[in-house]
């Protein structure tokens, strides 16, 4: 197991590099100009100047190179630095974005906690409404529950979260008047009222992400459910006199969860990244959205940092789901 | 669908079943006619696809999709981009039954229109898709010596973000494209060739599993006792074996096609505003849903619509296909 980790982990090293690679040089190929916006007046010995202050006059593989230094060294050297009050990246450059002129982590920072409390809980919530639905559309297959669940389902995963959100916000914030449509970033919660107020303008955010995680997920959960329901361990814990609950709830449940958990650690990911669209209908301003704008301003460090940032959480949680499932299921080997 | 020869058609089965006959004597010209009509794969396949309810509705509803965007605007000859200002923003009438957005223009045609380019975006993203997919596939199934680099090749794709990498290709590389291509087809070929080509992963995965199952089998070792070459045995016995998984992924396949344009559409990446697409619609309309919410509705419903059949069609395939099941 160990082994398999860190050959999985030396593997990794390659495979980012590449990735990185690959984004920065899509980045190098597009048309876009950092400097696009800068009025046509300023002399063109100043764009110049500004070109080089941008650090855009050297060739690709010295700003490429810089840039990994930047991110796997210098950051990392800053980080301890506000930790221990050490001084090791002193005079070093962090990666600064064009846009706003701050390092670009300052802004990651800034933007991560309303990212991960609106798409990490409707994660949670997602897959508590999952796990339940699954076991019993399993236990009871063909029952007009397990119908109407996987009709449900079907549903959840065909529709886009751009419709729910704008059909949750027609119906509950326009007609009903129930939850605010804009999600105010800026509210601190404080005591009992902002707390309020920050449940419900989180309601649809995450109901939206919530009813998609968990179509998939309780999918998931009812097909492992059935596999494991035919095996021949279930008879003999049923021939043993073991209640139903038990046998359900105990020996079924724990074997078919192990692939469901591998599931989940994959899809983990993208609840950093892959809630882009639910961002932007909602006008969170989280990763998701700081990525768009950073698109649309040609902010290149901005973008290949997010961009890579979401490479190596799906890298890493890949390898998490692999690794536990050697844990959890001694059956498979990995040698 | 592995084997070639039909019980039915087994010579030694009809001579058993001849002398078997009461009189004893062999009737005079009854060759054993193979009954392929009746027996065929296909046929088996769709007699299960029939009995998968949600399937068939799904068929009949993608079917009247697929009529009201190509027939439908035969019939409806309203020109979608033809603005009439004087009609804006009304509702529902004999003129305009589903009412005209905020330059007057028609609704109903623009959904038509819009229909037509999403569908054929998510038609043939997913031809490319399974395209790169099934050749990545069967390729590192097939040649040994090809499976490590491929597979790592693969992983890698899955490693991408895929999201947010599309964002920035369709950005980066708009403008170049629509001036070579015009605004439209540019477009079109960017969205569609950045769909295919971050979506095969899956694809070649399952393909190369069947493939290098499909290896070890007997008819693949005859074929190649007799010298069959490479290619001969792709195309002949191991393509059609494999099409039963390519099928099912490329049903899939169009689902998801659709759902990223529409959503690239939807963060104003897709295509320009006179050029309607169902997400596209969608986002023009969202700045004006507190007053017109329906504009935001019906684009919105057909996507989910067509996604949602897509699916269906793609689950009774599977089920169809797995010749397990299809006895049942």
């Amino acid at each position: 197991m160990l082994n398999f980790t860190i050959r999985r982990l030396l593997l990794a090293i390659p495979t980012l590099l590449f990735i990185s690679l690959v984004i920065f040089l899509l980045l190098e190929a597009s048309p876009g100009d950092p400097l696009a916006d800068v009025p046509l007046t300023v002399p063109p010995e100043v764009r110049e100047r500004m070109r080089e202050a941008l650090g855009l006059g050297d060739p690709w593989p010295i700003r490429y190179v810089l840039w990994l230094k930047q991110f796997f060294w210098v950051e990392p050297l800053h980080w301890t630095d506000q930790l221990f009050g050490t001084s090791f990246s002193e005079g070093m450059q962090r990666i600064i974005s064009f846009q706003s002129r701050s390092p670009v982590f300052d802004v990651i920072a800034q933007r991560l906690p309303q990212t991960l409390t609106v798409v990490g809980m409707s994660y949670v919530v997602g897959i508590l409404i999952a796990i339940p639905i699954g076991i019993l559309s399993a236990y009871r297959q063909y029952s007009w529950f397990d119908q109407i669940g996987t009709f449900v389902s079907m549903i959840g995963f065909s529709m886009p979260t751009f419709f729910t959100g704008v059909v949750l916000i027609i119906i509950f914030a326009v007609n009903l008047q129930w939850f605010p449509s804009v999600y105010d970033t800026t509210l601190e919660v404080t005591d009992w009222d902002s707390f309020l107020q920050q449940a419900r303008q989180m309601v649809m955010p995450v109901t939206v992400l919530a009813l998609y995680n968990a179509a998939q997920i309780s999918r998931f959960m009812r097909s492992s459910m059935l596999d494991n329901l035919g095996q021949d361990y279930v008879r003999t814990a049923r021939a043993k006199g073991l209640s139903e609950r038990v046998v359900v709830l105990k020996h079924v449940l724990r074997n078919s969860l192990i692939p469901v958990v591998t599931v989940i650690a994959l899809g983990l990911p993208a609840v950093f990244g892959g809630a882009i669209i639910t961002e932007q209908v909602f006008k969170v301003n989280g990763l998701g959205q700081l990525l768009i704008s950073a698109i649309h301003g040609n902010d290149i460090p901005m973008v290949l940092t997010l961009t890579f940032i979401f490479a190596i959480l799906i890298v890493v949680f890949t390898l998490i789901a692999d690794i536990l499932y050697g844990v959890l299921d001694p059956r498979i080997r990995y040698d | 669908m592995t084997d070639t020869t039909r019980p039915d058609t087994d010579p030694l089965r009809a001579a058993a079943g001849n002398a078997a006959t009461p009189e004893g004597i062999s009737p005079p010209v009854v060759p054993p006619q193979p009954d392929d009509v009746t027996r065929s794969q296909w046929r088996d396949v769709w007699r299960q696809f029939r009995s998968h309810r949600g399937a068939m509705v799904g068929l009949v509803i993608f079917v009247s999709i697929i009529l009201f965007v190509s027939v439908g605007p035969l019939i409806w000859t309203i020109d979608p981009t033809y603005v009439d200002i004087r009609a804006r923003n009304s509702g529902f009438s004999l003129a305009h039954p589903l009412g005209t957005d905020q330059l007057g223009r028609d609704l109903l045609a623009r959904l038509m229109a819009g229909g037509q380019v999403s569908i054929a975006v998510g038609l043939t993203a997913m031809i490319i898709a399974i395209f790169i997919g099934s050749l990545v596939g069967v390729t590192s199934g097939y040649f040994r010596r090809l499976d490590a680099p491929l597979m790592r090749l693969t992983e890698l794709f899955l490693a991408l973000p895929l999201l947010p990498l599309l964002l920035l290709m369709v950005t980066l590389f708009r403008e170049p494209l629509s001036q070579t291509f015009g605004p439209a087809l540019g477009i079109f070929f960017l969205i569609v060739g950045a769909i295919g080509a971050t979506s095969w992963m899956q694809a070649a995965r399952i393909v190369r599993g069947d493939v290098l199952g499909l290896k070890e089998r007997e008819f693949i070792l005859a074929a190649r006792s007799i010298g069959t070459p490479s290619h001969r045995m792709i195309l002949r016995h191991v393509l059609p074996n494999v099409l039963s998984p390519i099928m099912v992924a490329a049903t899939l396949g169009i689902a998801t096609a659709i759902i990223t344009e529409s959503a690239l559409s939807f963060l104003g990446l897709g295509f320009p505003p006179d050029f309607p697409t169902w997400g596209r619609l969608l986002y023009d309309a969202v700045d004006q849903m507190v007053l017109y919410p329906w504009r935001v509705i019906f684009p919105g419903l057909l996507i989910s619509l067509t996604v949602l059949c897509v699916n269906y069609i793609g689950d009774g395939l599977r089920d169809a296909m797995d010749p397990r099941i299809r006895g049942r």
